[in-house]
């Protein structure tokens, strides 16, 4: 455990302690950081509604992502779970083996699928339906969410099914309850650690990101994490950044813990 | 497995190849554009054999995805192992959530801070350091949704028969955790090897520390060519190749294949 | 005596090897965008000066400003970046200053280009490309051939949502700005705030905001009109000879690229021959012949082919010309404000 903590108190907290002491310093007049006197004006700033606005819209997208993740994410990982044991780890390989393209051009892709001639839309009028407006709105942005983080809840939910004894399910059966039954209150709850770390990668790896929103959402959508690292290089405010930030972790800390209470008070344990 | 769980993994995997198909075609594409055909040709394979600065790029990516996957997912696990060992403490949770919630260019801009007033010297070695920061805490996860719960009395009952620590941890432990850790290893790679912001502001200057996703997006101005779908289309087929051939060695079936 | 000529012979060795390092080491560390030099700059650098060039590349001026402002530039010796990002630098002290003794191919530049606002005499930097800002068409898909800002703004019912603007944010708000015959540097409030309602207006009617590849929207025909820097309108343009550029008649921002050296930089000499290198004549004609800007580099510009000048008229345009346009400048402590202003375009619906 050691080793763990330590890497992460020398290579993340103590560098980091760097970027949110400047959450007292205004930006200098050309991008540096005056460092002439402290103030609590990055704070006063962070209060405007504006950035209330743009942090609403992008836990409204980021949540609909993960929920429509989990529901591809779980069946899958549950299929897999239940192949022969030795098949197991070359399925896993398969799913996440696309995303070891590079990021950028498997966007470009789905542009190519999504745009109005595009692929999509040309199956579609062969059929007699469409051209459906598929790009630069919400739809591709969450579209874009949920492709690139559901093989990350399928490993996720995976290991947690590890933790699944099948002698749970057959007794549950053997006791009457149907499939369904035995689901809900044997299945789903044991692997609940699963499907809370499935959740949280794909919210939080969507809040940050801004390729997808820029890309599929033609720009037109900006998440948290857009909005950040436009403060930090383009407008170059450093201090004003490091406010926007320290809020994003706080209110995600507020969240995680949250749920961690939520969930564990729904199972009972300890 | 039954056939709709098999029917399930179809779709699922169609959607996830769908634009990696798309993807490999572009690789033929003459026009070189990247959201516009243009007839097919092989002149970007060519172009990729010739670019020693692709080649060496996407070296780099796999040097600092694999050794920062092999550290991450050695610490992290230890440190999932300690934490569902002990009890609970809300410092310790927010210090393993963070590296996952802070916006990268925060942890970039910190790190390169950091490295600069320590005048500690810039390569790939710091930025697998940097990547196994956020590595560690998604390993860590990953093999403590496996530990939740988990049945400590099997070790006590091996250390009751004599086994030391570590007899008890690889003959006990490990394999029941294994599949935990493959799939963490596994996302831990995922992770590093497209990794841009945080790889950029930790590399030193020069070629020598630029990854794949780097050289890729400094190309986003003039163009990405096709030469970028070339090499991911060869990096599916060797994965591909050697997949099916560790299946067969392994005398194991890939079901619906 | 044989322990000291020991001693002696190996730390002659030593100065020898340290000597030899040392002359291995001349070397400079240059950050660009990849493929904005030739291919074979490294060699043909090392053949004329005997220096080694290495190559780093970044992405975006963001990213290689934020980097040296963090690091400080140590490693690097010449950056690559436009002009507002060069003055930007020059004021937070982490340039060096330019020695036109040592390098003498500035003699090249047109004169107007050594009296750029930025940098008036080339203190900090020297010019390697310039440009316009304007509309980038499909000649075959528009129904009346675009020749104002409002044709982009306030667009026509025959392209509404096939239209694009730049996301970069001081072009995405300079349309607005010259519409209503202001300075590309406002950062005056009421300034501020009617271009936010007109740009908020305009976001109901655009089919995305794209820096990177609206050049290809326009050849699959996607897009029909386009906010476009130059250059790269003269990438559609050679696929796809209907595509045309035009300054609209409200006029352009004038861009320049620029080259720069690092205070940090370890081969402040190297630094300066690469930057005399780069100015002859050749290498600015593989850039405008490769990249299809401008140069500002007369040298090289005469060189050209007068039949280039013709298939991509944009080109042609004299350099009194691009002066009467105003540069983007860096906008001190108006950035604020400015930056308020582009979140609150991105967050409306």
């Amino acid at each position: 455990m050691l080793p763990g903590l330590f890497w992460l108190m020398a290579l993340m907290v103590l560098p980091c302690l760097l970027i949110f002491g400047l959450i007292f310093f205004e930006r200098g007049i050309y991008g540096g950081i005056d460092w002439s006197a402290m103030t609590l004006e990055n704070i006063r700033r962070a209060f405007d509604p504006l950035y209330a606005v743009i942090l609403w819209d992008s836990f409204r997208i980021a949540g609909l992502a993960t929920a429509i993740a989990l529901l591809v994410g779980y069946p899958a990982a549950y299929a897999i779970s239940k192949a022969p044991e030795k098949a197991q780890t070359a399925l896993l390989f398969l799913a996440i083996l696309p995303f070891w393209t590079n990021y950028l051009i498997r966007t470009y892709a789905w542009i190519v699928l999504l745009n109005p001639a595009g692929l999509i839309n040309t199956a579609l009028a062969s059929i007699g339906l469409g051209p459906w407006p598929l790009l630069y709105n919400e739809f591709a942005v969450v579209l874009g969410l949920v492709y690139n983080y559901t093989p990350f809840v399928i490993l996720a939910i995976f290991a947690a099914l590890q933790r699944l004894d099948p002698s749970y399910a057959e007794a549950s059966r053997d006791l009457g309850a149907t499939a369904a039954t035995t689901f809900w209150r044997i299945t789903l709850p044991l692997t609940a650690p699963g499907v809370a770390a499935g959740a949280v990668f794909v919210f939080v790896l969507s809040i940050g990101n801004f390729i997808t929103p820029d890309l599929l959402g033609g720009g037109k959508f900006q998440m948290a994490g857009n909005l950040i690292y436009d403060q930090f290089l383009t407008a170059r405010d450093w201090p004003f950044g490091a406010t926007l930030s320290a809020g994003l972790i706080i209110i995600m800390l507020i969240l995680l813990f949250a749920q961690a209470l939520f969930s564990r008070r729904a199972m009972g344990e300890r | 497995m039954t056939r709709w769980h098999k029917l399930h993994l179809g779709i699922t995997y169609a959607f996830l190849y769908l634009p990696i198909i798309v993807l490999m075609i572009l690789s033929f594409n003459k026009a070189g554009l990247p959201t516009a055909w243009g007839g097919f040709s092989l002149e970007w394979y060519g172009k990729l054999f010739a670019n020693p600065k692709i080649q060496f790029a996407a070296m780099n990516s796999l040097i600092v995805a694999v050794i920062s996957t092999l550290i991450a997912t050695a610490i992290g696990t230890a440190l999932a192992l300690g934490v569902e060992r002990s009890g609970p403490s809300a410092v310790r949770e927010a210090l393993l959530f963070t590296p996952m919630i802070i916006p990268d260019i925060v942890l970039a801009i910190a790190l390169l801070s950091f490295y600069t007033l320590l005048r500690f010297s810039l390569g790939l070695h710091s930025i697998i350091m940097a990547h196994v920061v956020f590595n560690i805490a998604f390993v860590t996860v990953v093999v403590r949704a496996r530990l939740k719960g988990f049945d400590w009395s099997l070790t006590e009952v091996s250390r009751d028969l004599g086994a030391g620590p570590q007899q008890t941890f690889w003959h006990i432990t490990f394999p029941l955790i294994l599949p935990s850790v493959v799939a963490a290893a596994l996302l831990a790679f995922t992770l590093s090897v497209d990794e841009f912001i945080i790889a950029y502001f930790t590399a030193g200057a020069g070629q020598s520390s630029t990854t794949l996703p780097m050289q890729i997006y400094s190309m986003i101005r003039f163009g990405v060519t096709p030469e970028i779908n070339a090499m991911a289309t060869i990096v599916m087929g060797v994965a591909f190749v050697a997949l099916f051939t560790a299946q067969r060695l392994n005398k194991g079936q890939v079901p619906g294949m | 005596m044989r322990i000291p000529t020991l001693v002696k012979g190996l730390a002659a060795a030593a100065i020898l090897a340290v000597s030899a390092t040392a002359a291995l080491a001349e070397k400079i560390v240059v950050s660009n965008w990849d493929g904005y030099m030739p291919k074979d700059i490294a060699e043909k650098f090392k053949a004329a000066t005997g220096i080694d060039l290495e190559v780093s590349v970044h992405a975006t001026n963001e990213e290689i400003m934020g980097k040296v402002t963090a690091s400080g530039g140590q490693g690097y010796d010449v950056l690559f970046v436009s002009s507002p990002f060069a003055e930007a630098l020059n004021k937070m002290g982490l340039l060096a200053p330019i020695d036109a003794a040592k390098i003498p191919n500035l003699k090249n530049l047109y004169p107007e280009a050594t009296q750029l606002k930025h940098d008036p005499g080339n203190t900090f930097s020297v010019p390697y490309t310039w440009g316009t800002t304007g509309l980038c068409y499909r000649s075959d898909l528009v129904k009346s051939e675009p020749d104002s800002w409002a044709s982009l703004l306030n667009p026509a019912d025959d392209v509404k949502g096939k239209t694009t603007m730049l996301a970069t944010d001081r072009w995405l708000m300079a349309p607005a700005f010259l519409l209503a015959g202001k300075s590309v540097n406002t950062t005056e409030q009421a300034d501020l705030d009617a271009a936010r309602d007109q740009l908020i207006a305009t976001k109901k009617t655009l089919l995305a905001y794209d820096d990177t590849t609206f050049y290809s929207k326009l050849v699959s025909g996607e897009a029909s009109l386009v906010e476009a820097w130059d250059g790269w309108c003269n990438y559609g343009i050679a696929s796809k000879p209907e595509i045309k550029y035009v300054i609209p008649k409200e006029g352009s921002d004038l861009w320049v690229d620029t080259m720069v050296i690092t205070k940090a930089a370890a081969n402040p000499e190297g630094a300066a021959k690469f930057i005399d290198f780069i100015m002859n004549a050749d290498n600015g004609k593989w850039m405008v012949e490769n990249i299809m800007y401008k140069s500002p580099n007369k040298a090289a510009m005469d060189a050209l082919d007068p039949a280039m000048l013709k298939q991509y008229p944009n080109m042609a345009i004299a350099p009194a010309e691009l002066l009467k346009f105003e540069q983007l400048r860096d906008l001190g402590d108006g950035m604020k404000a400015f930056s308020k202003t582009v979140s609150e375009i991105m967050a409306a619906k």
